[in-house]
């Protein structure tokens, strides 16, 4: 399965964000990284994709055009899971995961949904905070409980806006190994918005750079690193040297 | 690797989870009971004294009743206890709900100006005589409480519709029609003679005496269609708590959603609000109560806000006799003054968790 994007044009008021976006087909077990700098449009390429704002465009899954589904058959096949918690709410990582798992359906709490729930949390290395009211998480926490409710549920394409912003070292290298495999291994769509280009190089097989909500250019991160755009985009100096593990290394200078 | 080590095993988080589940079932039927028994003794306690076992008798078999015996108990003591429980429920739900869609721990039928609206109502029918529905009698306080309770909602409704029902707009909206109210009120309450005066406050006050079967019956009613819809959205409400973002993520209409829990809650408090008068609090204080508890998943929180709130009014429906023996005080003075000493210490003795 693919998923294809073209003429993807979307503006707040006046102010245009995505302008004629459009990128090769992504297949699927594969994760691809999106990059660029703030405000160049990746959030609003996200919830464009998952339906969650009118965006013109085409947006096509394997044989189905995206635009036909009803809202929620489309989150349903696209997951987009915001990475915070946006109220102050008594509600435990346990509940906000389980919500993510039954989907909105069916009042009955199952034995098997249960056990699906505690292993997510398991897998995602937080069961110790099942318990923990939303309100207390930290943001690195929050963002750990927002992947594992994205990867509770059973989608064709995911896509995660910046999993590992607020994330020590360890845990992001963690995390994002987790999302690459679980795209790998249900041979689903995985996108990942990135900052660190480093991370982007070392987990994603496709990046796309996004300008002013243009795709200025894609393909393998030992291709786009290399090009020009990307010093130009970022506005900064850009030396790649090769890692211990045969590895692409950034690294950033800025001008001054 | 050193997460890992502490991660507990999958049995012992399913473990935790069974616990709390068994525990919210626990806790409702306790609730349920208490509310049982708060019950029984606002019937059986009152001026009149009759035993525990008179009330019982007469409540089974009716027909061993003396005529004053029959008025007291079946006329006069469980109208208003069953008023004091379905009003304080549909009040427990109503907070409930406001202050879910909203995302406003003080949001409450009060808030929204729904009461002040309804005591308006009940203004123009005392002081002025007018009844806004013709040909209903001697109930056209209540039909004209009921009425601008509608009004104003509908006003709020249709508001928040037209420009997008985020919750500040609702809010400010809703703090707007109190004041206008509340101004309205003054102008009728200066013009006012000194006996419509004095009506108008006990109104104002509230009150179960004004209790009777057919008020209750339409309570129970309205509770019979709106609760099942509220608790059929019960997830889409829980997401709604995650925040807007995570709700729509998972496929809430979240405007829809605001706007027909809107519906339901003016049609519950307006109901509530016109039979028994402007009782602040209730609504305010039985989520906060049932969130303390068992936490705001919509399956748990919803029946112990309801339950909540008729254990609250139920409670100060006997206290409201208890006080004075002789003399039954309006109730809407008495939720504040229990309730608030309760409200704060149970704040007070909540310790912040903390984790890892």
């Amino acid at each position: 399965m693919t998923l294809e994007v073209y003429d993807l044009n979307f503006a707040y008021g006046p102010r245009p964000i995505l302008r004629k976006a459009r990128f090769a087909p992504l297949r699927s077990g594969q994760l691809t990284a999106l990059i660029g700098p703030n405000a160049s449009g990746k959030s609003t390429l996200f919830r464009a994709i998952a339906g969650l704002l009118k965006a013109e465009g085409t947006f096509m899954l394997g044989d189905t055009d995206l635009a036909t589904l009803s809202p929620k058959a489309r989150l349903s096949r696209v997951c987009f899971m915001p990475q915070f918690f946006a109220a102050n709410a008594a509600l435990t990582v346990f509940d906000v995961v389980m919500m993510a798992h039954k989907n909105l359906r069916g009042w009955r709490v199952t034995s098997e949904d249960t056990n699906a729930v505690a292993q997510a949390l398991h897998d995602a290395e937080i069961g110790h905070l099942a318990d923990a009211y939303i309100s207390e998480l930290s943001g690195g926490q929050a963002q750990m409980v927002s992947v594992a409710q994205a990867l509770i549920r059973n989608s064709d394409v995911y896509l995660f806006d910046e999993p590992t912003s607020a994330l020590d070292l360890n845990h992001q290298l963690r995390v994002l190994k987790r999302i690459r495999d679980a795209v790998s291994e249900r041979n689903a769509v995985g996108i990942v918005a990135l900052h660190d280009l480093n991370l982007a190089a070392r987990f994603a097989d496709h990046l796309i750079l996004l300008r002013q909500g243009e795709v200025l250019a894609e393909g393998t991160p030992h291709d786009i690193l290399r090009r020009p755009e990307i010093a130009e985009t970022y506005g900064v100096d850009i030396h790649i040297t090769t890692g211990p593990k045969e590895d692409i290394v950034v690294h950033a200078y800025s001008h001054a | 690797m050193t997460e890992l080590s502490n991660t507990p095993s999958v049995d012992t988080i399913v473990g935790g989870y069974r616990k709390r589940a068994v525990w919210r079932v626990i806790l409702v039927v306790a609730a349920v009971l208490i509310l049982f028994a708060t019950v029984v003794v606002d019937v059986i306690t009152g001026p009149a004294d009759l035993s525990f076992w008179r009330v019982a008798q007469v409540i089974v078999n009716p027909s061993v009743a003396t005529t004053k015996e029959e008025v007291i108990i079946w006329d006069l003591r469980l109208p208003v206890a069953m008023m004091a429980v379905v009003v304080g429920g549909m009040l427990g739900v109503s907070g409930a709900e406001l202050q879910t869609i909203l995302n406003n721990p003080l949001a409450e039928p009060f808030t929204l100006g729904l009461s002040m609206a309804a005591s308006f109502g009940a203004a123009v029918a005392i002081v002025l005589g007018w009844s806004v529905l013709p040909g209903v009698g001697a109930l056209f306080v209540t039909v004209n409480a009921f009425v601008f309770a509608m009004a104003a909602s509908l006003l709020l409704f249709l508001v928040t519709r037209l420009r997008g029902a985020n919750p500040e707009t609702m809010i400010l909206m809703g703090i707007a029609m109190m004041f206008t109210f509340n101004a309205l009120l003054a102008f009728l309450q200066y013009g006012a003679s000194e006996l419509q005066l004095a009506q108008l406050i006990f109104w104002q006050l509230g009150s179960l005496a004004r209790a009777t079967w057919p008020k209750v019956a339409v309570c129970v009613v309205i509770l019979a269609i709106v609760l099942p819809y509220f608790l059929s959205r019960s997830w889409a409400l829980t997401a709604l708590r995650m925040g807007e973002d995570k709700a729509a993520a998972l496929g809430v209409n979240v405007n829809a959603l605001r706007l027909m829990v809107l519906a339901g809650v003016s049609l519950l408090s307006a109901v509530a609000v016109s039979f028994v008068g402007a009782i602040a609090f209730v609504g305010l204080v039985a989520p906060h109560i049932a969130r303390m508890i068992v936490g705001e998943d919509q399956r748990g929180f919803l029946p112990l806000s309801a339950l909540a709130g008729a254990l609250i009014l139920s409670g100060t429906s006997i206290l409201s006799k208890a006080i004075t023996p002789g003399i039954v005080y309006p109730i809407g003075m008495i939720t504040s003054l229990i309730g608030i000493p309760f409200f704060v210490s149970l704040i007070l003795s909540q310790r912040k968790r903390h984790w890892q």
